[in-house]
């Protein structure tokens, strides 16, 4: 990865669409340790107004993460997973992700030079492949690896 | 009052002040943890299973994915608060959490509490994200939405 000391912002295509499906949202769930059943059992769900079983929060990274990554190795190339250092993540939702959504994923990588270091900002939109919006998605990574001066 | 859906008890907005407390929330990692959540969120990062490369990268040893901990952190919130309240959140990875071999690992403490109390029914919560002595995440905040 080349990365120059300060480099305007770039928007990736959108991805294709992801479809959430309720095993891919149980396996996250055991994955961080939540045993709420709103995220597995579809009745469960119901009772809070949901049409079907609820992702943990941070389930939308499984998206997000391929997206940001494709938006900087369009932007920049390649880029070796070892010089980044993942240092803020936030996460906006509309409301929450639940099985059945088809989610399109689009991702703006912007950098710049903060105190010597290269900063990379990552805006990831979220939304149903009929437009309505579900999450926003902002990480900041840190980039140590070579700089074209 | 206290809302019961589904046979669990949620907290209401009027039940809730400014410092009242979470529910500690309490996670050992093992290895096998990681290489879990690796399969489950794609993130298959080789310093999050390999300790060659870890310590190759400067580590002491394997970290936890820093999107584990923050995982492992909103299990805290849902269960206090149920999945579908959570409108927004957001944290700072401040340290690693290193996963040693063995079936000890390491262990995340998550505490909180809230911190204000927003626009009717939401309120924000601070976390504290510790792994023994080490703060692993800062500036860990949610917006999240009670029962009436």
């Amino acid at each position: 990865m080349r990365v120059g000391p300060t480099f305007a912002s770039r928007l990736a295509p959108p991805s294709d669409p992801y479809e959430v499906g309720r095993e891919a949202i149980r396996a996250f769930a055991v994955a961080v340790g939540d045993d709420d059943p709103i995220h597995r059992d579809p009745e469960a769900a119901r009772a809070y107004g949901h049409p079907d079983v609820v992702a943990p929060p941070t389930f939308v990274v499984s998206l997000t993460m391929r997206s940001e990554a494709q938006a900087a190795a369009d932007a920049f190339g390649d880029i070796d997973m070892a010089d980044i250092l993942h240092r803020d993540q936030a996460f906006a939702y509309s409301r929450p992700v639940r099985a059945g959504d088809r989610l399109v994923v689009t991702s703006e990588v912007s950098a710049r030079e903060i105190d010597g270091r290269q900063i990379l900002t990552l805006e990831t939109d979220v939304s149903t492949t009929d437009g309505e919006h579900v999450c926003t998605a902002n990480s900041v990574m840190v980039y140590s690896g070579p700089v074209a001066r | 009052m206290t809302a019961v859906v589904g046979g669990t008890v949620r907290p209401s907005f009027g039940d809730v002040e400014v410092g009242t407390p979470l529910p500690e929330h309490v996670q050992v990692v093992v290895r096998q943890d990681l290489v879990r959540y690796a399969a489950a969120s794609g993130d298959l990062n080789t310093i999050h299973w390999d300790e060659a490369t870890a310590r190759a990268a400067g580590l002491p040893d394997v970290i936890a994915h820093g999107m584990y901990t923050m995982g492992v952190a909103g299990a805290a919130l849902t269960a206090w608060a149920g999945a579908g309240a959570v409108r927004g959140y957001r944290t700072r990875f401040a340290r690693p959490v290193v996963v040693p071999r063995g079936d000890e690992g390491a262990t995340i403490v998550v505490t909180g509490r809230v911190a204000a109390k927003l626009d009717a029914p939401a309120v924000r919560v601070d976390l504290e994200v510790r792994c023994g002595a080490d703060k692993v995440l800062t500036r860990t905040s949610a917006i999240v939405e009670l029962g009436p």
